[in-house]
């Protein structure tokens, strides 16, 4: 179905779902025909409130297209309607119709552009393929979001799920969270780069990363889109390294290219790659988490921890997490919105932290209108260093409202 | 009905009709308006010569009793519906009804369950001309396409008590399923096999009913202890196997929400009251058993235990969320007026700090004042919220009932009265313009919290003052609304609903409030 010969006779196809058990989707399929115009049949859960409206975006997005003459049946779960258009796009371009075309919905306001070291505590994985999950995503605060097109979309649904994602980006207001999108492994990943660049993500995820020119193909990538559509804001790499071999090569990785901004690891792939169990005390990983914080400072960018699986175990959470933040992993990614507050807590500095940092800085601070070069409290003195990460984490503790 | 019916409009401004199952109706006046003169109804005097001196009333089946009763065509019968969905007393007596040969009862049940549209086709075999009390599903499809003989009339527990106690329901025969019983007629519902909680929804009809028939399948030797219903207004028992579908009655564990959204609305509702100063030392509440309710109960027990607060008494529909609460010392007393899970029931039943109430004590609006009033917050759920604050809890935006109105309108005396729902639903927005059947004035909604923030009526400026300067996400209504619209891609087309009443909205003095129009 996806990469759709565009020379191919029109055909009937479908895309999106449908079913007592959908929410928020729909179902499209398409009978090309050659006269008799469009006929489109609509059952909507929501056919009395939104069914006219409805109706009439189905027939701007096939003119959009290009389609002309063709039996369309919908059936509607209450989908909003950038979700509505991503379905008919889908169903059309697999029918072989409207393939150089696209319809895009209304833009929502665009997000400040994306500094290059902004808290990342929580990313929040949305399967690329369940519009019910964009819309509320942002309310429950993650740091950023990550619109996945890769492990969590079947191989079937990959070219809907583009379309998909693309229309969420420009449609959905995503609040104050960094926008990201996980692209598949190469190639298939550079046609996801084609559909969704244009819409500016704030940070694209690469999966699978075992050597520094898989970032290089991206990022190239990227540097035409970018030209091309003349976007001038960031557009950050994050690799997740995921292998034995990328764990060697992670400093290599990590500073292939100045728009990396984070590295971080996938552990069930890499406990796969060992051929060893992932444990919840992660004894397997430690060697890998601990390198790729290393690889991750040398090359001044941040380490980010893997997920936790275990929705249920919030206390689990909650120590991996401070684990982590001991092992100098700044966030970790998220499945569900009950884990958020959970790692945002484990990764903040605690209430002793802050206040050392407070007063180191105030002395430092106080050294400094003195004109004393040698910064000290009470009988001992300050190492230069250590003036440094109080700094950094008073400022952090302030993005997280804590100081 | 092919009659023409007179409709006037009411102080809401909604369109009402005068004369419904052939009573006249006063039309909603306002909020304490309408103050009825004159006395309670009561049931005729009785005599202990006619009854069994040995206090033994038991009869051989529900045929017999009901005969002996004198069921007649045109009489009202009623039930409750402690049992819910697992109820199978209801369409006994109706079923048995039909036996005798009676004809164009209306049934009265104190609410109707989609395991009772057995009642379709005795309407359509003309057992029973209409129903008065809530329906729902398939029930509600019939009185809605206009298909039932007379109007439905839908009103509160509390309502239904005023009713009952005002003469405007005279209940003749009352069927009173009993878990467990005495053959004297003391009943009770915290024990038995098909324990269910609390009787209360019972007290009425046994009280001012001409004549009451009690089922039980636990019978034993009197005295049943303890006993809700009274012996002494019970005409007869019947014993029979089973009441009702035990599984059915309660639920085993009631689940929270995890939907994460539902959580985010009962997190920022059990964070208002904290920060509006409401939850403080014997302070009190009450909360449904829809998901949202539970989840709330749940946040606000972490945060009373985090500051120390304790409840004097929290008012149920019980569940293990408020059994918690009551065995964690975080408040004195549970007055449940209904019981929904089994540690529900199982507390009801052995703890004294656990009461059964009834909508007497609770909900009556023409009596020496209620409980409801003295609740310092009450959390409650609606399908539409107007940007007036007025709420619709009865039908869909389409017009087909969906809800009964229960303790809802009741519960709207509370000092806080709070909506916890979503702003939309499949696409649906729930903040409108208008709502399509008004089941309570927007004057005693103060707050409707939903995922996207928490709107505060402009009336209550004090709650406005209590939460400034709090990190809550406080709104106007206006805004959250126009938010949802942007989403949902304009405001909801508005079906068009028909010009034939089927069925009324009662307001809890009497009223009427608000009519059901006819669907197709």
């Amino acid at each position: 179905m996806s990469g759709v010969n565009t020379l191919a006779i029109p055909h009937p196809a479908e895309a999106g779902h449908w079913g007592k058990d959908i929410r928020s989707d729909l179902h499209v399929s398409i009978e090309p025909r050659d006269s008799g115009g469009l006929e489109i049949t609509l059952e909507s859960r929501v056919g009395l409130y939104y069914g006219s409206s409805i109706l009439s975006q189905t027939r701007q997005v096939l003119e959009s297209l290009g389609v002309k003459q063709a039996r369309i049946t919908i059936h509607d779960e209450g989908a909003l309607p950038f979700v509505i258009s991503a379905r008919i796009e889908a169903a059309t371009k697999r029918a072989s119709l409207g393939t150089d075309k696209k319809v895009l919905p209304e833009r929502a306001a665009l997000p400040k552009p994306s500094p290059r070291d902004r808290l990342r505590r929580s990313r929040l994985y949305l399967p690329g393929s369940e519009p019910k999950y964009f819309i509320n995503a942002a309310l429950h605060g993650p740091d950023a979001i990550i619109l996945d097109l890769e492990d969590s979309v079947h191989h079937a649904e990959k070219d809907a799920a583009r379309i998909l994602v693309r229309n969420t980006l420009r449609a959905v207001d995503f609040g104050g969270c960094e926008r990201m999108v996980r692209i598949n492994q190469l190639p298939l990943g550079l046609q996801d780069l084609t559909e969704v660049i244009p819409e500016e993500p704030d940070l694209i995820l690469i999966p699978k990363v075992e050597r520094p020119e898989q970032v290089s193909q991206v990022d190239r990538m990227i540097d035409e889109l970018k030209s091309r559509d003349r976007i001038d804001r960031p557009i950050w790499l994050m690799p997740i390294v995921e292998s034995a071999l990328g764990i060697e090569n992670a400093f290599a990785i990590a500073t292939v290219s100045p728009d990396v901004c984070a590295l971080t690891i996938g552990l069930e792939d890499y406990t796969a790659d060992l051929g060893v169990a992932k444990t919840l005390e992660g004894r397997e990983s430690q060697y890998a988490r601990t390198r790729l914080v290393n690889a991750a400072k040398a090359a001044g960018i941040q380490a980010i921890d893997s997920v936790f699986g275990d929705v249920g175990d919030l206390a689990g959470l909650r120590q991996w997490g401070e684990n982590s933040r001991a092992l100098g992993f700044e966030g970790m990614g998220c499945i569900h919105p009950s884990q958020i507050p959970v790692i945002h807590e484990a990764f903040a500095p605690t209430q002793v932290e802050i206040e050392k940092a407070l007063t180191i800085v105030a002395a430092f601070e106080e050294a400094q209108q003195r004109g004393l070069g040698v910064v000290s409290l009470g009988s001992k003195m300050i190492d230069p260093p250590v003036v440094e990460r109080a700094r950094k984490l008073v400022v952090r503790a302030r993005a997280m409202g804590k100081a | 009905m092919s009659e023409r019916i007179e409709l006037a409009q009411n102080a809401a401004g909604r369109s009402v009709p005068t004369m419904v199952n052939g009573r006249p109706q006063i039309p909603f006046l306002g909020i304490g308006q309408y103050q009825p003169r004159g006395r309670k109804a009561a049931p005729p005097i009785f005599s202990s010569k006619d009854y069994p001196e040995n206090g033994d009333k038991r009869v051989a089946n529900l045929e017999t009793a009901l005969r002996n009763c004198g069921l007649r065509n045109g009489m009202v019968i009623s039930n409750h519906h402690h049992l819910r969905d697992g109820d199978r007393v209801a369409l006994m007596a109706l079923e048995a009804a039909a036996k005798i040969g009676v004809k164009d009862l209306m049934w009265f049940p104190s609410a109707s369950f989609p395991s009772q549209q057995g009642a379709i086709e005795l309407m359509q075999s003309g057992v029973i001309h209409h129903i008065e009390g809530s329906m729902n599903g398939p029930l509600g499809d019939y009185c809605t396409q206009g298909k039932m003989r007379g109007m439905g009339v839908l009103r509160s527990h509390g309502g239904r008590w005023q009713a009952i106690q005002d003469g405007e329901v005279h209940i003749d025969v009352a069927v009173i399923a009993a878990p467990t019983a005495d053959a004297f007629g003391n009943a009770d519902g915290s024990h038995g096999k098909s324990a269910c909680g609390s009787l209360g929804f019972a007290l009425a009809d046994s009280m001012y009913a001409d004549r009451v028939i009690v089922v039980t399948d636990n019978l034993v030797p009197f005295p049943c202890i303890p006993w809700q219903i009274q012996g002494n207004n019970v005409d007869y028992i019947v014993e029979v196997d089973s009441i009702g579908d035990p599984g059915k009655i309660v639920s085993g564990t009631t689940q929270i929400t995890r939907s994460p959204d539902r959580l985010r609305i009962a997190e920022f509702v059990a964070r208002f009251l904290r920060e509006a100063g409401i939850m403080r030392n014997g302070f009190s509440f009450q909360a449904g058993a829809g998901g949202i309710a539970l989840a709330f109960v749940d946040y606000l027990r972490r945060m009373m235990k985090e500051d120390g607060v304790k409840a004097r008494f929290v008012r149920g529909g019980s569940t293990k969320f408020l059994v918690d609460l009551l065995q964690e010392g975080l408040t004195d007393y549970i007055l449940d007026g209904q019981t929904f899970d089994l540690d529900g029931v199982k507390s009801i039943g052995s703890d004294p700090r656990h009461v059964a109430t009834s909508p007497f004590t609770s909900y009556n609006y023409h009596g020496k004042g209620n409980f409801a009033s003295m609740v310092d917050a009450v959390v409650l759920g609606a399908t539409e919220v107007d940007v007036n604050f007025n709420a619709n809890v009865v039908t869909h935006s389409d017009g087909r009932l969906l809800h009964g109105i229960g303790g809802w309108q009741n519960c709207l005396a509370a000092g806080c009265t709070i909506l916890a729902v979503p702003s939309f639903r499949d696409r649906i927005p729930v903040i409108i313009d208008e709502v399509t059947t008004l089941t309570g004035p927007g004057e005693l909604i103060d707050v409707v919290a939903t995922e996207r923030g928490i709107a505060i009526n402009p009336r209550r400026q004090d709650l406005l003052d209590a939460v400034k300067g709090s990190s809550l996400p406080i709104r106007p209504i206006q805004d959250i609304k126009a938010e949802v619209e942007r989403i949902c891609g304009g405001k909801p087309a508005r079906p068009k609903l028909g010009d034939r009443p089927v069925a009324i909205v009662k307001w809890v003095d009497g009223t009427v409030l608000d009519t059901i129009w006819q669907v197709s």
